[in-house]
């Protein structure tokens, strides 16, 4: 059944959403989960995303293919929230690196006097066939969340909005060497993160279902 | 000065460097040795690589709204 023809005999005041309209509203979740990881607030995210809304709906003729319309608006959504980024960080210091997290993960790990590792580090093992499952990306997600702010919005910087480290430090006015240190942290971390709470515990199911 | 001889401390470093800047090629070539005479490295670089495999899928996974909610907050709880 099409959802447009029932809605529209039925709201006849308002008037129905048109094709393309629904279209993007199947995408919104995405987006807003998208911009909520990267912006960590959810009134930013919520602007962001309707921006991006608004953008499309200005030019509908800008899209090619339904397939590439989530294409289309991730791209759109990336440049809302830079600007968010970049106008947020002016207000709120919301790039303050001064006061998170002042030791350095690489501490956690242990290490012996003589710089080896104390502890081989785990095997994850082939992850292609094990990570596509839905509990590892919001695994993953749960993890980038638990990052200090700074380290979450630069981290997911590089890997979600593919900014080089060259563009970061420009659109955002930080330093090389201060942007390298949090992103180390963040990587860190989340390599940390991701080892208690996935590959740990999938190793042990691993091993209880081998005996 | 080239450095031929690093620890695994600074080898873990530089692995998670590499995933933000080029290295200078001493660095690049220290990692290299040292990954020929190391076991404990290579598994750490696996992970790392392991880690910047899954960034693509992870970016354009799609959560149910239903069901995604209820692991979301499941997983809050044990995080």
């Amino acid at each position: 059944m099409n959802p447009v023809t029932s809605t529209r005999s039925e709201t006849s005041a308002n008037e129905a959403a048109t094709p393309f309209e629904q279209q993007l509203v199947e995408h919104q979740n995405y987006l807003l989960r998208f911009a909520r990881l990267q912006l960590r607030n959810d009134a930013w995210a919520e602007d962001a995303v309707s921006e991006t809304v608004l953008a499309a709906l200005a030019k509908p003729q800008a899209f090619g293919s339904r397939s590439q319309l989530k294409t289309w608006l991730v791209g759109i959504l990336k440049h809302k929230i830079i600007d968010a980024l970049r106008h947020h960080s002016r207000e709120a210091c919301i790039l303050d690196t001064s006061d998170e997290g002042d030791a350095d993960p690489l501490d956690y790990i242990g290490f012996k006097a003589d710089g080896h590792f104390a502890q081989t580090p785990a095997d994850w093992g082939n992850p292609v066939e094990r990570i596509s499952s839905r509990q590892f990306f919001e695994v993953l997600d749960a993890c980038t969340n638990k990052l200090p702010a700074t380290q979450g919005r630069l981290f997911l910087m590089r890997e979600w909005l593919e900014l080089s480290s060259e563009e970061i430090c420009k659109e955002m006015s930080l330093t090389p060497t201060n942007l390298y240190v949090q992103l180390h942290r963040a990587r860190l971390r989340l390599r940390e993160c991701l080892e208690l709470n996935w590959f740990a515990d999938t190793e042990a199911k691993t091993k209880v279902n081998a005996t | 000065m080239m450095r031929i001889k690093v620890t695994c401390k600074e080898v873990t470093a530089l692995v998670i460097a590499r995933e933000d800047r080029l290295l200078p090629w001493q660095d690049r070539l220290a990692l290299r040795l040292h990954m020929v005479i190391c076991a404990a490295c290579p598994r750490f670089a696996r992970q790392v690589l392991t880690m910047r495999n899954v960034m693509k899928p992870w970016r354009n996974y799609e959560s149910r709204p239903t069901e995604g909610q209820d692991h979301k907050q499941a997983h809050k709880t044990s995080i």
